[in-house]
């Protein structure tokens, strides 16, 4: 019998045979998802809390509130004994981790409900606005930086001439210009497209002319040897020849556009994913919060599969276009990570604002269900 | 005495080599070197000379190799017969005029695989003749030729990534020689290849310079390919870079395998052996107690 090399899980930068490599990928998401079904849905794992669906008898428990298991069977236990009818409830955990299927109905929900007003935009609506929004500053801002980039990286005057002040440029925070902007474009679009623009313009000068510094002088040298004129060089070899990373580096940049979106729409906005987002914070309804992230994160990674998979159709002479490809992947996840951190973190301060008086409002739990807009807490453009 | 164990004098030529020689000499000068100084600004404003005073001729249609110790200055040289350095004193003349800047009439071929990565075969070889102004047609004819001139006609439309070392680096003729340069210019191109690959390479690049009237100055640190391939070989001593001694190899062409045990050949390779390393400076460098250490079995 011949001795089969048995193959292990943590071979050192050796590839993963081609099932095991999709099992492992498919468990990339299954397992958070797994984690988060264990939390929602598994009583004994961490459950301290008591979420209550029906108050009965009681006189301070309302629909919705959440509190300490002990006090809620001391609760029951008094009502029980008065003879009054016992409140209802189910365990839940302590933080604002909404359970899968109601995430999963909130996005059917979001999308399914008319809006409160008949002058606001539905769901679809904002996430097409803050398409829009995203795509023309990206555009704009890498059909800028792009050939900036590229003759910065080709040709050392052009380079001291753009970089030190692009570098400098970069350290200012792309939402410090909100006010700004807003002042000299408005409250319409504009004033986002410009933040994005700043967000992505100036690093991405850098990262192209690092990118075309890295391409191979030999190349060049070659390409002179060969009767290249100064031009043919830049489009005919510095321009290919940098080409399969540079849309690496763009692929990115859409991915850094999404995360400034979302703080262009915290400024004067009444639209747009992240404002809805915002607003759901609000009203604490995380179901909907953490749909709406996860909208943005499936925008993303649908774009990002569609982007690599057009790669692989536009650069064939690409030994291995993954490579760079699962890296931009894994940067793109970290800034929805940190893009969901900060809205979560937004969400949870505006709480202590006016989070408590939604609560008590009558029927304004409906409303918040149903994703409306209520004056009170109404953000007001700032004009 | 059998006269097949004497290592003959590497100076002596068979009537039939000197013959050739005086042909080659005969033929005009394509490319001249005229006491070419290279030197570079080290950090502290110190300078350190390359190359101090090389001075050669090379003649139409002749192989020259440039061999030398590592740090001889060899891709200096190179780089700046094609133009891609300049050099600090002296003239490069290729058909009486000066070289300025790179250009195809000195076609180059790298020591790494420079082939464009993402053009086919066939439009690598046609970048130089694009860039030159040939019409697509005649440059795709042109590309074609030269392809099957280095064998690799089924790989007219593969990819780089695509091919072995040895096939980038026959591309990379084809590629150079595409442009009928006056010379062509090698910088230790079979460097990166395992031995058999280049062995079987210096055959092709020999069978091409038989069929093409081109010029190659080949530049080696190999001994052997540098005596199986050359007419002459230009030897170079390091720091400073200067000629040791111009070498004209006294094997009759074509080359074969079997002259790898001529004595001629053996006279040569002795040598050229002692020129680049000279043995009584390299022993000396080393001490003895460190090698004890390496194995108890060594002495």
């Amino acid at each position: 019998m011949g001795a089969e090399r048995r193959t292990t899980w943590l071979a050192v930068r050796q590839p993963l045979p081609p099932g095991r490599a999709a099992a492992v990928k498919l468990c990339s998401f299954f397992l958070p998802l797994a984690a988060w079904c264990v939390i929602s849905y598994v009583p004994f794992v961490w459950h301290p809390n008591v979420r209550i669906t029906d108050p009965g008898d009681s006189e301070f428990l309302t629909e919705g509130q959440q509190l300490p298991k002990e006090q809620f069977t001391a609760e029951n236990a008094k009502l029980t004994r008065e003879g009054s009818q016992p409140a209802k409830g189910y365990p839940a955990n302590p933080i604002f981790l909404p359970a899968p299927h109601e995430v999963a109905r909130a996005m059917v929900n979001a999308f399914t409900t008319p809006p409160a007003f008949k002058s606001d935009p539905w769901l679809h609506q904002s996430l097409w606005k803050s398409v829009q929004v995203v795509f023309w500053s990206f555009l704009l801002s890498a059909v800028i930086a792009v050939p900036i980039g590229l003759l910065a990286g080709t040709f050392e005057v052009v380079g001291k001439l753009t970089e030190p002040f692009t570098d400098f440029v970069r350290y200012m925070p792309p939402p410090a210009f909100g006010p700004l902007m807003i002042a000299i474009f408005g409250i319409d679009d504009a004033p986002k497209v410009a933040i994005i623009f700043i967000g992505t313009f100036f690093p991405l000068v850098l990262v192209v002319a690092n990118t075309t510094r890295l391409l191979d002088p030999a190349l060049i040298e070659a390409a002179q040897t060969l009767g290249a004129s100064r031009r043919r060089i830049v489009t005919r070899v510095v321009l290919p020849g940098v080409l399969p990373n540079l849309y690496n580096d763009l692929r990115i940049a859409l991915g850094v556009s999404w995360v400034y979106l979302t703080v262009a729409q915290l400024i004067g906005a009444s639209s747009g994913i992240s404002w809805f987002i915002n607003q759901q914070g609000k009203y604490r309804k995380f179901d909907n919060v953490f749909a709406g992230i996860l909208v943005i994160g499936l925008i993303g990674l649908v774009t990002d599969q569609f982007l690599q998979y057009l790669a692989r159709v536009l650069f064939p002479y690409q030994a291995k276009p993954g490579h760079g490809a699962s890296r931009a992947v894994l940067r793109g996840c970290w800034s929805i990570v940190r893009t969901a951190g900060d809205l979560l973190r937004g969400a949870v301060l505006a709480r202590g604002g006016c989070g408590h008086l939604l609560a008590r409002r009558p029927g304004a739990a409906a409303d918040v269900a149903r994703g409306a807009v209520v004056e009170e807490v109404r953000d007001v453009p700032v004009s | 005495m059998s006269p097949s164990l004497e290592i003959p004098d590497y100076r002596e030529q068979s009537p039939e080599v000197a013959e050739r020689f005086r042909r080659i000499y005969e033929r005009p000068v394509v490319m001249e070197v005229r006491d070419l100084h290279k030197r570079f600004r080290a950090a502290a404003g110190s300078e350190v000379e390359a190359l101090r005073g090389v001075s050669f001729d090379v003649h139409r249609r002749e192989f020259v190799c440039v061999i030398g110790p590592s740090g001889c200055g060899k891709s200096t040289l190179v780089r700046m017969l094609a133009g891609l350095d300049a050099p600090s004193e002296g003239h490069i003349l290729v058909d009486g005029k000066e070289v300025d800047g790179p250009c195809p009439e000195r076609g180059m071929v790298f020591q790494g695989y420079t082939l464009f990565h993402w053009l086919t075969v066939r439009r690598n070889v046609m970048f130089g003749l694009e860039a030159k102004g040939v019409g697509r047609d005649k440059a795709e004819a042109d590309a074609r030729f030269w392809i099957d001139m280095v064998g690799l006609t089924p790989f007219l439309d593969a990819y780089p990534h695509q091919l072995s070392g040895g096939m980038k680096q026959r591309v990379a003729i084809a590629r150079a020689l595409a442009t009928q340069p006056r010379v062509l210019l090698m910088d230790e191109p079979f460097g990166a290849l395992d031995a058999q690959t280049r062995s079987q390479m210096q055959s092709y690049l020999h069978q091409i310079w038989q069929n093409v009237n081109v010029t190659i100055v080949f530049i080696t640190h190999d001994l052997d390919e540098a005596i199986h391939l050359a007419d002459r070989i230009v030897v170079l001593a390091a720091h400073p870079g200067r000629i040791q001694e111009i070498i004209e190899v006294p094997l009759p062409h074509p080359r074969t395998s079997e002259q790898w045990a001529d004595p001629r050949f053996l006279a040569t390779r002795a040598r050229l052996d002692e020129l680049i390393h000279p043995r009584a400076a390299s022993a000396e460098r080393l001490p003895l107690t460190r090698m004890t250490m390496v194995g108890d079995d060594v002495f």
